[in-house]
Protein backbone atom coordinates (compact mmCIF):
# COMPACT_ATOMS: atom_id res chain seq x y z
CA UNK A 1 0.00 0.00 0.00
CA UNK A 2 1.61 2.88 -0.80
CA UNK A 3 2.45 4.97 2.12
CA UNK A 4 3.17 8.65 3.32
CA UNK A 5 5.80 8.97 5.76
CA UNK A 6 7.50 11.97 7.75
CA UNK A 7 10.03 11.04 9.16
CA UNK A 8 11.41 13.97 11.33
CA UNK A 9 12.04 16.79 8.51
CA UNK A 10 12.14 14.64 5.41
CA UNK A 11 9.06 13.96 3.67
CA UNK A 12 8.48 10.18 1.94
CA UNK A 13 5.47 9.65 -0.31
CA UNK A 14 4.19 6.66 -1.83
CA UNK A 15 6.95 4.26 0.12
CA UNK A 16 5.27 0.21 -0.24
CA UNK A 17 4.67 -0.40 3.43
CA UNK A 18 2.26 -2.64 4.82
CA UNK A 19 -0.43 -1.08 8.54
CA UNK A 20 -1.47 -3.41 10.41
CA UNK A 21 -2.89 -1.82 13.32
CA UNK A 22 -0.22 -0.25 15.17
CA UNK A 23 2.64 -1.33 12.87
CA UNK A 24 4.07 -0.77 9.40
CA UNK A 25 6.12 -3.10 7.91
CA UNK A 26 8.72 -1.79 5.44
CA UNK A 27 11.44 -3.65 3.04
CA UNK A 28 15.06 -3.37 4.81
CA UNK A 29 15.89 -0.81 1.62
CA UNK A 30 13.05 1.48 2.83
CA UNK A 31 13.25 1.19 6.06
CA UNK A 32 17.57 2.09 5.73
CA UNK A 33 15.75 4.90 2.58
CA UNK A 34 13.63 6.48 5.32
CA UNK A 35 14.99 6.50 8.69
CA UNK A 36 18.94 5.64 8.41
CA UNK A 37 18.56 2.36 10.44
CA UNK A 38 19.31 -0.77 9.26
CA UNK A 39 18.84 -4.31 10.61
CA UNK A 40 21.90 -6.57 11.62
CA UNK A 41 22.59 -9.44 13.39
CA UNK A 42 22.96 -7.14 16.45
CA UNK A 43 19.84 -5.20 16.22
CA UNK A 44 18.74 -1.89 14.71
CA UNK A 45 21.98 0.29 13.20
CA UNK A 46 22.44 3.40 12.14
CA UNK A 47 26.06 4.49 11.64
CA UNK A 48 27.88 3.18 15.04
CA UNK A 49 25.20 3.02 16.70
CA UNK A 50 23.14 -0.08 17.67
CA UNK A 51 20.27 -0.82 19.42
CA UNK A 52 19.91 -4.46 20.26
CA UNK A 53 15.55 -5.99 19.75
CA UNK A 54 14.25 -7.72 23.33
CA UNK A 55 14.60 -11.07 22.33
CA UNK A 56 11.60 -11.93 23.36
CA UNK A 57 9.74 -9.45 21.63
CA UNK A 58 11.73 -9.96 17.95
CA UNK A 59 8.83 -10.70 15.64
CA UNK A 60 7.42 -7.53 16.69
CA UNK A 61 10.45 -5.80 14.93
CA UNK A 62 11.02 -8.21 11.80
CA UNK A 63 8.61 -10.58 10.13
CA UNK A 64 8.87 -11.99 6.79
CA UNK A 65 12.24 -10.07 5.69
CA UNK A 66 9.87 -6.74 6.81
CA UNK A 67 10.69 -4.41 8.94
CA UNK A 68 8.58 -2.72 11.60
CA UNK A 69 9.06 0.89 11.69
CA UNK A 70 6.07 2.14 13.88
CA UNK A 71 8.05 -0.87 16.45
CA UNK A 72 11.26 0.75 15.89
CA UNK A 73 10.50 4.02 16.10
CA UNK A 74 9.03 3.02 19.76
CA UNK A 75 11.75 1.13 20.99
CA UNK A 76 14.29 4.22 20.35
CA UNK A 77 11.61 6.44 21.68
CA UNK A 78 10.35 8.58 18.88
CA UNK A 79 6.83 10.01 18.92
CA UNK A 80 4.58 8.49 16.15
CA UNK A 81 1.06 9.65 14.38
CA UNK A 82 -0.61 7.73 11.77
CA UNK A 83 -4.05 8.37 9.64
CA UNK A 84 -5.10 5.10 8.41
CA UNK A 85 -7.79 6.87 5.95
CA UNK A 86 -4.83 8.37 4.15
CA UNK A 87 -1.94 6.01 4.73
CA UNK A 88 -0.10 9.22 6.40
CA UNK A 89 2.09 8.20 9.10
CA UNK A 90 4.65 10.60 11.01
CA UNK A 91 7.65 10.01 13.10
CA UNK A 92 9.19 12.93 15.17
CA UNK A 93 12.48 13.37 17.19
CA UNK A 94 12.72 11.74 20.40
CA UNK A 95 12.48 14.43 23.50
CA UNK A 96 15.53 12.80 24.90
CA UNK A 97 17.62 14.56 21.57
CA UNK A 98 15.89 17.50 21.09
CA UNK A 99 16.66 17.89 25.06
CA UNK A 100 20.59 17.49 24.41
CA UNK A 101 20.40 19.89 21.41
CA UNK A 102 19.12 22.58 23.20
CA UNK A 103 20.68 22.37 26.08
CA UNK A 104 23.78 21.90 24.45
CA UNK A 105 23.01 25.75 24.09
CA UNK A 106 24.57 25.25 20.47
CA UNK A 107 21.81 27.27 18.54
CA UNK A 108 20.00 24.71 16.00
CA UNK A 109 20.62 24.95 12.11
CA UNK A 110 17.90 25.23 9.85
CA UNK A 111 17.39 26.14 6.34
CA UNK A 112 14.31 27.76 4.95
CA UNK A 113 13.61 29.71 1.67
CA UNK A 114 12.08 33.36 1.02
CA UNK A 115 9.63 34.41 -0.92
CA UNK A 116 11.79 33.86 -3.84
CA UNK A 117 12.41 30.75 -3.15
CA UNK A 118 15.88 31.25 -2.46
CA UNK A 119 17.34 28.95 0.49
CA UNK A 120 18.96 30.88 3.86
CA UNK A 121 20.63 28.61 6.93
CA UNK A 122 21.46 30.00 9.87
CA UNK A 123 24.92 28.69 9.65
CA UNK A 124 25.43 31.36 6.57
CA UNK A 125 25.41 33.89 9.69
CA UNK A 126 28.24 31.81 12.14
CA UNK A 127 30.69 34.80 12.98
CA UNK A 128 27.70 37.53 13.72
CA UNK A 129 25.08 38.25 16.22
CA UNK A 130 22.36 36.73 14.96
CA UNK A 131 18.34 37.42 15.98
CA UNK A 132 16.36 34.79 14.87
CA UNK A 133 12.45 36.49 15.52
CA UNK A 134 9.35 34.89 14.88
CA UNK A 135 6.26 36.53 12.80
CA UNK A 136 2.63 35.54 11.32
CA UNK A 137 0.16 36.97 8.93
CA UNK A 138 -2.10 35.26 11.35
CA UNK B 1 21.98 40.11 11.68
CA UNK B 2 18.05 39.67 11.83
CA UNK B 3 16.31 36.27 10.54
CA UNK B 4 12.47 36.98 10.50
CA UNK B 5 10.93 33.45 10.41
CA UNK B 6 7.43 33.43 9.33
CA UNK B 7 5.53 30.68 10.85
CA UNK B 8 2.73 30.15 7.90
CA UNK B 9 1.50 27.06 6.65
CA UNK B 10 -0.37 28.62 4.10
CA UNK B 11 3.20 29.56 2.51
CA UNK B 12 3.77 32.52 0.09
CA UNK B 13 0.42 33.33 -0.58
CA UNK B 14 -0.47 33.71 3.15
CA UNK B 15 3.29 36.04 4.12
CA UNK B 16 3.93 38.13 0.86
CA UNK B 17 1.49 40.89 1.27
CA UNK B 18 2.48 41.39 4.78
CA UNK B 19 6.45 40.88 3.95
CA UNK B 20 6.38 42.91 1.02
CA UNK B 21 4.76 45.84 3.09
CA UNK B 22 7.49 45.72 5.46
CA UNK B 23 10.27 45.92 2.95
CA UNK B 24 12.69 44.34 5.03
CA UNK B 25 16.08 44.86 4.41
CA UNK B 26 16.92 41.12 5.89
CA UNK B 27 16.37 37.93 4.89
CA UNK B 28 12.45 36.88 5.90
CA UNK B 29 11.67 32.87 5.76
CA UNK B 30 8.53 30.72 5.24
CA UNK B 31 8.05 28.18 7.59
CA UNK B 32 5.36 26.15 6.71
CA UNK B 33 6.03 24.01 8.95
CA UNK B 34 6.61 25.69 11.96
CA UNK B 35 10.40 23.68 12.23
CA UNK B 36 11.95 27.07 13.74
CA UNK B 37 9.20 26.91 16.31
CA UNK B 38 10.23 23.22 17.16
CA UNK B 39 13.52 23.69 17.07
CA UNK B 40 14.12 27.06 19.44
CA UNK B 41 10.44 26.30 21.51
CA UNK B 42 8.84 29.40 20.36
CA UNK B 43 5.05 29.07 21.18
CA UNK B 44 3.80 32.65 20.44
CA UNK B 45 5.09 35.74 18.10
CA UNK B 46 6.51 37.44 18.41
CA UNK B 47 9.27 35.45 20.13
CA UNK B 48 12.98 35.83 19.65
CA UNK B 49 16.36 34.34 20.25
CA UNK B 50 19.52 35.15 20.77
CA UNK B 51 22.66 34.27 18.82
CA UNK B 52 25.94 34.89 19.45
CA UNK B 53 29.31 34.74 16.61
CA UNK B 54 29.97 31.64 17.88
CA UNK B 55 26.31 30.04 17.34
CA UNK B 56 25.78 29.85 21.24
CA UNK B 57 22.12 31.02 22.44
CA UNK B 58 22.79 33.52 24.99
CA UNK B 59 18.78 34.60 25.39
CA UNK B 60 16.34 31.82 24.89
CA UNK B 61 13.00 32.46 23.25
CA UNK B 62 11.18 34.83 24.91
CA UNK B 63 8.33 37.45 23.93
CA UNK B 64 10.50 39.95 21.80
CA UNK B 65 9.14 43.69 23.08
CA UNK B 66 5.57 43.07 23.49
CA UNK B 67 3.67 42.86 26.37
CA UNK B 68 0.01 42.28 27.68
CA UNK B 69 -1.37 45.86 26.61
CA UNK B 70 -2.35 44.30 23.70
CA UNK B 71 -5.70 42.83 25.53
CA UNK B 72 -7.12 46.65 26.01
CA UNK B 73 -7.55 46.78 22.23
CA UNK B 74 -10.93 47.80 21.30
CA UNK B 75 -11.95 44.13 19.83
CA UNK B 76 -13.75 45.33 17.00
CA UNK B 77 -12.28 48.14 15.92
CA UNK B 78 -8.64 46.80 16.72
CA UNK B 79 -7.78 50.24 18.01
CA UNK B 80 -5.40 50.75 20.83
CA UNK B 81 -6.19 52.94 23.87
CA UNK B 82 -3.68 55.91 24.86
CA UNK B 83 -2.36 54.02 27.79
CA UNK B 84 -1.91 51.05 26.04
CA UNK B 85 -0.08 52.02 23.28
CA UNK B 86 2.39 53.87 25.55
CA UNK B 87 3.27 50.75 27.34
CA UNK B 88 3.42 48.73 24.05
CA UNK B 89 6.06 51.47 22.75
CA UNK B 90 7.93 51.34 26.36
CA UNK B 91 8.22 47.93 25.91
CA UNK B 92 9.61 47.70 22.29
CA UNK B 93 11.83 50.53 22.85
CA UNK B 94 13.48 48.69 26.01
CA UNK B 95 13.69 45.32 24.17
CA UNK B 96 15.17 47.45 20.84
CA UNK B 97 17.79 49.09 23.87
CA UNK B 98 18.72 45.76 25.35
CA UNK B 99 19.63 44.71 21.82
CA UNK B 100 21.39 47.34 20.54
CA UNK B 101 23.21 47.15 24.11
CA UNK B 102 24.39 43.34 23.31
CA UNK B 103 25.14 44.48 19.92
CA UNK B 104 27.77 46.76 21.12
CA UNK B 105 29.25 45.59 23.92
CA UNK B 106 28.73 41.54 23.25
CA UNK B 107 28.95 39.26 26.48
CA UNK B 108 29.54 41.95 28.18
CA UNK B 109 26.46 43.32 27.77
CA UNK B 110 24.51 42.16 31.26
CA UNK B 111 21.69 41.10 28.70
CA UNK B 112 23.94 38.18 27.24
CA UNK B 113 23.08 35.69 29.73
CA UNK B 114 25.54 33.33 31.02
CA UNK B 115 25.02 29.65 30.51
CA UNK B 116 23.26 28.51 33.57
CA UNK B 117 20.74 31.56 33.35
CA UNK B 118 20.18 30.80 29.63
CA UNK B 119 19.58 26.88 30.90
CA UNK B 120 17.41 28.17 33.78
CA UNK B 121 14.91 29.76 31.46
CA UNK B 122 14.40 27.26 28.62
CA UNK B 123 11.73 24.91 28.80
CA UNK B 124 13.15 21.62 28.36
CA UNK B 125 11.43 19.55 25.35
CA UNK B 126 9.64 16.68 26.96
CA UNK B 127 7.53 13.64 25.40
CA UNK B 128 3.97 15.77 25.30
CA UNK B 129 5.88 18.38 23.08
CA UNK B 130 7.60 16.48 20.67
CA UNK B 131 3.94 14.12 20.41
CA UNK B 132 2.59 17.72 20.06
CA UNK B 133 4.95 18.35 17.28
CA UNK B 134 4.34 15.34 15.41
CA UNK B 135 0.55 15.95 15.34
CA UNK B 136 1.10 19.05 14.04
CA UNK B 137 3.13 18.25 11.59
CA UNK B 138 0.88 15.40 10.36
CA UNK B 139 -2.19 18.03 10.26
CA UNK B 140 -0.15 20.80 8.17
CA UNK B 141 0.66 17.63 5.61
CA UNK B 142 -2.94 16.54 5.26
CA UNK B 143 -3.86 20.09 5.20
CA UNK B 144 -1.15 20.67 2.23
CA UNK B 145 -2.41 17.29 0.41
CA UNK B 146 -6.17 19.13 0.53
CA UNK B 147 -7.19 17.01 3.44
CA UNK B 148 -8.22 20.13 5.61
CA UNK B 149 -11.19 17.56 7.32
CA UNK B 150 -8.65 14.78 7.73
CA UNK B 151 -6.43 17.39 9.60
CA UNK B 152 -8.22 19.31 11.99
CA UNK B 153 -8.17 15.85 14.24
CA UNK B 154 -4.28 16.88 14.31
CA UNK B 155 -3.99 20.21 14.84
CA UNK B 156 -7.03 19.39 17.40
CA UNK B 157 -4.81 17.01 19.44
CA UNK B 158 -1.01 19.56 19.00
CA UNK B 159 -3.42 22.27 20.53
CA UNK B 160 -4.39 19.79 23.65
CA UNK B 161 -1.52 18.59 23.99
CA UNK B 162 0.64 21.85 24.13
CA UNK B 163 -2.50 24.43 25.60
CA UNK B 164 0.47 27.22 26.12
CA UNK B 165 1.51 27.02 21.88
CA UNK B 166 -0.31 29.70 20.12
CA UNK B 167 1.01 29.36 17.39
CA UNK B 168 -0.77 25.71 17.05
CA UNK B 169 -4.20 27.73 17.97
CA UNK B 170 -3.62 30.09 15.69
CA UNK B 171 -2.48 28.76 12.90
CA UNK B 172 -5.04 26.12 13.03
CA UNK B 173 -7.63 28.68 12.98
CA UNK B 174 -5.89 30.87 10.49
CA UNK B 175 -6.56 27.64 8.29
CA UNK B 176 -10.18 27.42 8.86
CA UNK B 177 -10.91 30.82 8.55
CA UNK B 178 -8.39 33.92 8.01
CA UNK B 179 -10.58 35.90 10.37
CA UNK B 180 -10.50 33.48 13.36
CA UNK B 181 -7.15 33.78 15.21
CA UNK B 182 -8.47 37.72 15.91
CA UNK B 183 -11.84 36.25 16.61
CA UNK B 184 -14.30 35.42 19.71
CA UNK B 185 -12.05 31.87 20.46
CA UNK B 186 -9.10 34.02 20.00
CA UNK B 187 -10.27 36.54 22.86
CA UNK B 188 -11.91 33.95 25.19
CA UNK B 189 -8.77 32.43 25.15
CA UNK B 190 -6.62 35.24 26.41
CA UNK B 191 -9.20 35.92 28.87
CA UNK B 192 -9.05 32.65 30.48
CA UNK B 193 -5.24 33.49 31.19
CA UNK B 194 -3.95 35.86 34.06
CA UNK B 195 -2.83 38.92 33.32
CA UNK B 196 0.84 38.94 31.58
CA UNK B 197 0.89 35.68 30.92
CA UNK B 198 0.20 35.55 26.67
CA UNK B 199 3.59 36.83 26.46
CA UNK B 200 5.34 36.46 29.66
CA UNK B 201 7.95 38.52 29.02
CA UNK B 202 12.03 38.57 30.39
CA UNK B 203 11.60 40.36 33.79
CA UNK B 204 15.41 41.53 33.15
CA UNK B 205 14.12 43.90 29.87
Amino acid sequence: MPTDIIFGERVFTGVDAKAAGAALWLSGGDLKRVSGWEHKPQGFCKGDVCVPVPAARASEFVSNGAYNLAALANLLGLPSVSDAAFNAWCFGEAASERKRSLTSLDAPDFTLPDLDGKTHSLSEHRGKKVLVVSCASW
Amino acid sequence: MPIAIAFDSGGNAATEPWIKAGKPTYPCLIDRKHLVAELYDMVNVPTAVWIDERGKIVRPSEPAGVSDAFRKMNRTNFSIPADAMSELQAKRKAYLEALRDWVANGSKSSFALSEAEVLRRMHTPDDTQVRAAANFRLGEFLFEQGHAEAAKKYFEEAKRLRPESWNYKRQAWALEDPMKPGGPEFWAAVDALPEGQYYPGPDDI
